[in-house]
């Protein structure tokens, strides 16, 4: 081996390596928050706390795969909310017509949003910006209308009732309260791993060298309009899954979860976590459902409340609260360097 | 060999590019001139897929590319970096280098690994030290310096591995001794390299200078070709350069 050899050999072994132990440490984290949420039934017997694990899994999924979009390649989706409130709605009426099982039902659920969401895709992301986001809102109204007046298979404005049967399968009981919750926690550790994992893949790179300047990706050879579709594919089926665990929660899918606010919701929580770090709109989902808990519980009219909350974030702060800590990190670190 | 033949382009009644047929062998550098106006990125436009031509053809080694979308004829091997620094802001100049290398590896729609792969480590490492951008490797674009962008610029064409590199004024918006690195720098390339380069530029001083083959353009046609000692004596050349009304009418 040359010199020049030795050097290019020792300069490449830390790139693998240093690839490789990301993700050994992203996989090391979500088993450690797994196993901390999943021990949580353990330590309290509070319904309540359990409840609310489950339902930020459910928004927790929605909004992270609104941020692949958002944060990551730069489209602006309004419509997002409608692959939840699909998620829902498929799950449930299989469950209810076809009597399948658990698991089958969940990935034939995911085929039928990856399906849709792939003509829908088709359409919407040859759009820029505001057009993208208005005609994704146009799709989820479609979507919803459809659901209110195809009443005689959706129940219309009632919602799917009569409850979505939960067979058991391995063993897993989803009836039971604890088997729900710790399904919820996996699903969503499982679905944050693959976000993250599409996020620091090279297909993630990709996405934002589009978000940056997406003409210049195009002199790169990158077909953008592939990479916009296959990414509103990917991030529809994450927020069907959050549909899903939505779905299982309150043993029913309502119009309200196909509803246009679940889309703002899902931007509302992205600005309060920051969309420039993975984990911001996971931060955003517990930071909105606890203000929707206690405020609800204090007035009426928390939706001033929760608007003058934004106002702060958007006007005060301008980015997301995750998005300020990072920032304030790398201000230390570089202060520090600068010494 | 790039080969244009007859290409012609018109934005409603201006003929921005009219017949232009042109021949760049393999290895050679050519300056693109002309006044304001004149067709020259239009031109770089038509050949690289970000404008249809309405006809004629680009022939790289023969085989016709005119029409084709930026993404076809990159991967055929025609490069092009942009007047105003064409760049991804947000990322740092490795990771720039390295997704251009992925995209070029067609990797970039690569979901189970993670970035950066380890293939495409020494196209990026050797670009960036061609370039002289490896010791600032980890800043992010948008705090590099301008003409540390437009030499991003040309890495991010360079490390596709282009038989042919268009370069848009390499040395738009620089002061003077800028200017002179930067096209040392060009030279350099086109010298280590051994690829076809046809750039524009402004400065007659640095075209005379460094192009061993000059072309003009005026009013989307081509008014001289030749060697910088021919261009200098062209009377039509000196009149367009004068910017009387008269050279533009003949031409």
């Amino acid at each position: 081996m040359t010199e020049l050899e030795a050097g290019r050999a020792q300069a490449l072994v830390p790139v693998r390596s240093g690839a490789a132990l990301h993700r050994y440490r992203d996989v090391l984290i979500a088993l450690i928050a797994f196993a901390v949420l999943a021990s949580l039934p353990f330590f309290t017997g509070s319904k309540a706390l359990l409840d609310f694990v489950i339902r930020c899994s459910a928004y927790g999924l929605f909004a992270t795969s609104l941020n692949l979009l958002v944060g990551y390649t730069g489209l602006t989706s309004f419509g997002h909310g409608m692959f939840f409130g699909l998620g829902a709605y498929s799950f449930g009426l299989i469950m209810q017509k076809l009597g399948l099982s658990i698991p089958v039902a969940f990935v034939a659920t995911l085929a039928v949003t990856a399906v849709i969401a792939a003509v829908i895709g088709a359409i919407c992301v040859r759009l820029k910006d505001i057009y993208f986001a208005f005609v994704t809102l146009a799709f989820q109204m479609l979507i919803h209308s459809t659901i209110l007046s195809w009443a005689s298979f959706t129940g219309g404005d009632q919602g799917l009732r009569g409850g979505i049967p939960r067979p058991e399968f391995l063993g897993i009981n989803l009836a039971n309260h604890v088997h729900l919750y710790i399904a919820s926690c996996a699903l969503l550790i499982l679905g944050l791993l693959a976000m993250r994992q599409i996020a620091q893949s090279p297909f993630g790179y990709t996405l934002r060298m589009i978000r940056d300047n997406a003409a210049r990706a195009s002199f790169l050879g990158i077909d953008v309009w592939r990479a916009k579709l296959t990414v509103f594919v990917l991030a529809a089926l994450f927020a069907a899954m959050g549909g899903m665990v939505m779905a299982l929660f309150v043993s029913g899918a309502y119009p309200e979860f196909a509803y246009w606010t679940i889309s703002g919701e899902g931007i509302f929580i992205n600005m309060l976590g920051g969309v420039s770090t993975f984990l911001g709109p996971m931060v955003g989902t517990v930071l909105l459902l606890l203000l929707n808990d206690t405020v609800t519980r204090f007035t009426e009219y928390h939706g001033i409340v929760l608007g003058v909350v934004i106002l702060f974030f958007a006007l005060g702060l301008r980015k997301g609260l995750l998005d300020f800590v990072a920032e304030w990190f790398s201000q230390r670190r570089d202060a520090g360097e600068g010494r | 060999m790039l080969e244009i033949r007859n290409l012609a382009k018109s934005f409603g009644g201006v003929k921005a590019t009219n017949d232009v047929s042109l021949d760049f062998p393999d290895g050679s550098l050519t300056a693109v001139i002309g006044p304001n106006g004149a067709g020259k990125s239009t031109f770089f436009n038509l050949i690289t897929g970000a404008l249809r031509p309405d006809s004629g053809q680009v022939l790289l080694d023969g085989v016709d590319l005119a029409g084709r979308s930026p993404p076809e004829i990159v991967r055929h091997g025609i490069g092009r970096a942009f007047q105003v620094a064409s760049i991804f802001k947000s990322l740092t100049v490795q990771e720039t280098m390295l997704a251009a290398v992925s995209a070029d590896q067609r990797s970039s729609a690569v979901l189970h690994k993670r970035f950066p792969l380890p293939e495409t480590r020494d196209r990026a490492e050797h670009v960036m030290e061609l370039l002289g951008l490896s010791g600032k490797r980890n800043r992010t674009a948008a705090t590099l310096s301008h003409g540390d962008q437009k030499l991003l610029d040309i890495a991010l064409a360079l490390v596709l591995e282009p038989k042919v590199l268009l370069l848009d004024e390499p040395t738009a918006g620089m002061g003077p001794e800028e200017r002179w690195r930067m096209i040392d720098k060009v030279r350099e390339l086109w010298e280590t390299q051994k690829i076809t380069v046809v750039f524009i530029e402004h400065d007659m001083d640095i075209v005379f200078k460094i192009a061993p083959k000059i072309v003009v353009l005026c009013y989307g046609r081509i008014l001289a070709t030749g060697t910088p000692d021919e261009i200098r004596n062209d009377s039509a050349v000196i009149e367009a350069y004068l910017g009387t009304e008269h050279a533009g009418a003949a031409a």
